[in-house]
């Protein structure tokens, strides 16, 4: 590819053809400031906050839409860029809910840093903010303030671009312009999967996931209650980004140790559950294939699709209400947790479970609704009373004021606190099939699968749909209906990808037998719960992270696990047993489609 | 935004029998095909019939389009004649920008509602007018000018509101 030669502040770069002018800045290390413009999505433009003077053009030009071209001069720090930058930074904050030290993104907000780093006073433009605007609280994941808005747009192109559900739009025009859903209508009356991938790219509070910490802090304080929580695979790959550490740093025992300082009674390990997951989810895929390929039974639906990720469910039961039979009856780890925290966790500790608090750390803006949805009361109460995120959990961490960096590191309670590398993988895009295939594959043919490590590299990866496939040799007598079946997998992340693959199902053209989905792009590292900011680079080295707690761990197969082993000899029984039947499965709505 | 007891209530106002509306779009669609480029022709084609985009007639739309409903309802609120709320059957729109307002635009709106009797933004109780300031409507060397549907009147004058509006009754 050719390359374009250019002068950015005096300084020569070069760039492929089709970069863009701030592309170029990035590569020399010159930062321009930017607002509407974010990695993963599209150029928008809108906000003008990034202008630079080019040689030869009278008016200043937007670098973040502008491309590289030869011989171009860019000066991006003279009087003249600065002051409408200030200029700009300064409008935006004159309509802007300047209410800083209540704002739950205080300290995290682009435009509270712009603001500072160019020093806008309040005495430039007047506030226009409009009067009396309503946050919109409907929903139980998301929370909607329209008084913070900076309409740079990047929740609609997320909504749109990466997740293909449109659930946000730009209505009205002028100084009536703002973010709507349909007719302005609740968030919890539209087509909103939850995923909260919107909340992760809102430079500002205007979008924020809904809060319990409060609740939780209540809990913690009472003395009549036994707080549990349980935290999910990828938030110990990103917590430490809030408190400090950099970018891909695993803390799972400096989480542990904060979190018994913050007071819980017990620390547990969603992963257990995901464990769980990967023996009731496996089993139901053997027993689809034995329905399929031995009884001839063609009302059996294959592919089986993960229901892991409540975004994924719930943007199936909106789009694609004919499919749910695909969808694996399996709850996702954070509600088999929750079943089991009052009933097989209370028993055994000897607790009321009315007197159990079952708080789910998790990096998801769904789970919060998922944590709510009617169904989820199972074990008779409530099964999870809270869905904190990733990043509320970091602030809790901050109010108790633990100084984080110095925390020593201790390990999971117990039970229900023990888990494998396959429950940790559940954290990556990739992560289920590959713990799946590792147990499924042992469980057909009584040998390991045959890669190196056990990691299933094909799997693994940033691509939006990836596909694999394994060959049974020397099945065991028991399952020996598969020798010689190719079993065909995917994996998909992203809404958008999702909607590929759905479209093939319900084409009936689908080719695979088992296909796992996260809703949020690079799986549950990068969820609508995790630190802001998010983009391709930090999703990666999240990632990393995961696989490498996972190379970490003795035990790397989920029905190795002696916790899991425990519980189907003392409670369960077996996979899909009458008992995992109640707790640990569940079903699935058709939901508005528009 | 808007609660959800009021979103039903506005849904009872559509005076337009739902199949009704549903075939119309789908004709609509029908005529001018179903990729994303027609969606303006096909909201244009539904205000033209039932004066303004009922969200039967927005999720119709949706539907035959394959977009979200939100996609609809952005495009649909951003133009000032693609009405998203509903109105008469004759929309009277007089300019109201500079020089219509200096050459008695206000007047106008006066006689209007005199006869009328309704405000600015309202339509008359037996649906047949709704009346709405528009910006420039580009015939400011003949101001004031007034737009019945798609009828022009420059120069207009109070005392001819009477008749003039009489025609569309």
């Amino acid at each position: 590819m050719s390359k374009i030669k250019l002068t950015i502040d005096g300084r020569k770069v070069q760039i492929e053809q089709g970069k863009t002018i701030l592309d170029a800045a990035k590569k020399i290390n010159v930062k321009i400031p930017t607002l509407c413009y974010h990695e993963d999505l599209c150029v928008a433009g809108n906000c003008r906050v990034c202008v630079v003077e080019v040689a030869g053009s009278r008016a200043l030009q937007a670098s973040c839409a502008i491309p590289a071209q030869e011989g171009m001069e860019i000066r991006t720090n003279t009087p003249k860029v600065r002051n409408a930058r200030k200029d700009i930074i300064a409008m935006l904050v004159s309509e802007h809910n300047t209410q800083c030290t209540t704002c739950y993104r205080s300290t995290n907000c682009e435009l509270q840093t712009l603001s500072a780093e160019y020093n806008i006073d309040n005495n430039r433009y007047l506030s226009i903010l409009k009067p009396n605007i309503e946050v919109d609280r409907s929903s139980w994941s998301i929370e909607k303030d329209d008084s913070k808005c900076v309409r740079c747009q990047r929740c609609v192109r997320t909504c749109s671009e990466l997740q293909h559900v449109n659930a946000l739009t730009v209505s009205h025009k002028g100084k009536d312009m703002k973010i709507s859903t349909f007719h302005d209508l609740p968030l919890k009356d539209v087509v909103c999967t939850n995923c909260g991938q919107c909340v992760n790219r809102c430079p500002t509070g205007a979008l924020t996931e809904r809060r319990y910490f409060d609740e939780v802090w209540e809990a913690i304080g009472d003395p009549t209650k036994h707080v549990v929580m349980n935290t999910a695979p990828s938030v110990r790959v990103a917590l430490g980004e809030m408190l400090g550490y950099p970018v891909g740093t695993r803390v799972t025992g400096k989480m542990v140790t904060a979190m018994r300082r913050l007071g819980v009674d017990s620390v547990l390990d969603t992963d257990f559950s995901a464990d769980l997951t990967i023996l009731e989810e496996g089993t139901e895929l053997l027993v689809r294939l034995k329905k399929a390929l031995v009884d001839k039974d063609d009302t059996v639906k294959l592919p089986l699709l993960t229901s892991c990720s409540p975004g994924w469910v719930k943007f199936c039961e909106h789009l694609y209400p004919d499919h749910l039979g695909h969808l694996s009856t399996c709850k996702s780890p954070q509600q088999m947790f929750g079943a089991l925290t009052k009933t097989y966790y209370a028993d055994k500790k000897g607790i009321d479970p009315k007197d159990i608090v079952s708080v789910a750390i998790m990096p998801c803006a769904a789970k919060k609704f998922e944590a709510n949805r009617g169904e989820m009361k199972d074990s008779g109460f409530q099964d999870i009373d809270a869905g904190l995120t990733t990043r509320e959990l970091g602030h809790m961490i901050r109010q108790t004021g633990l100084n984080f960096l110095e925390l020593e590191e201790s390990t999971y309670d117990s039970i229900m606190g023990e888990s494998t590398g396959a429950g940790v993988i559940f954290g990556a895009t990739g992560g289920v099939m590959e713990a799946a295939l590792r147990t499924a594959y042992e469980i057909v043919t009584g040998r390991e699968v045959p890669f190196a490590d056990l990691n299933i590299t094909a799997v693994r990866g940033m691509e939006g749909i990836r596909e694999a496939s394994i060959l049974i040799e020397d099945a065991v007598p028991e399952w020996s209906f598969l020798e010689g079946v190719e079993m065909k997998v995917a994996v998909a992340h992203g809404l958008i990808n999702a909607r590929e693959i759905m479209d093939q199902i319900a084409a009936g053209e689908s080719p695979y037998h088992f296909i796992e989905v996260m809703a949020c792009p690079g799986g549950c590292i990068g969820g609508g719960g995790q630190p802001i900011p998010t983009n391709e680079e930090i999703r990666k080295a999240r990632v990393a992270a995961i696989y490498e707690e996972d190379m970490n761990m003795t035990l790397r197969k989920s029905h190795e696990n002696p916790e899991i082993q425990t519980i189907y000899k003392d409670f369960l029984k077996e996979p899909l047993s009458h008992v995992s039947h109640n707790l640990l499965h569940t079903t699935y709505r058709k939901r508005q489609h528009y | 935004m808007k609660n959800y007891i009021c979103y039903s209530i506005n849904n009872t106002l559509n005076q337009f029998n739902m199949a009704d509306t549903e075939k119309l779009v789908e004709q609509l669609v029908t005529q001018h095909g179903k990729t994303r480029n027609s969606l303006l022709p096909v909201l244009q084609g539904v205000v033209r019939e039932e004066h303004f985009l009922s969200d039967t007639a927005m999720i119709a739309i949706a539907k035959a389009l394959n977009l979200s409903s939100a996609d609809v309802y952005g495009t649909a609120s951003f133009y000032t004649f693609l009405e998203t709320e509903p109105r008469g059957e004759n929309i009277i729109r007089v300019c109201k920008t500079i020089t219509c307002k200096m050459k008695g635009k206000q007047q106008v709106i006066e006689a209007i509602e005199n006869h009328l009797k309704i405000k600015e933004g309202e339509t008359t109780r037996n649906k047949k007018f709704t009346l709405l300031a528009a910006n420039c409507l580009g015939w400011c060397h003949k101001g004031p000018v007034m737009l019945v549907n798609d009828d022009v009147y420059p120069h207009v004058a109070p005392d001819q509101i009477v008749d003039i509006l009489d025609k569309y009754c």
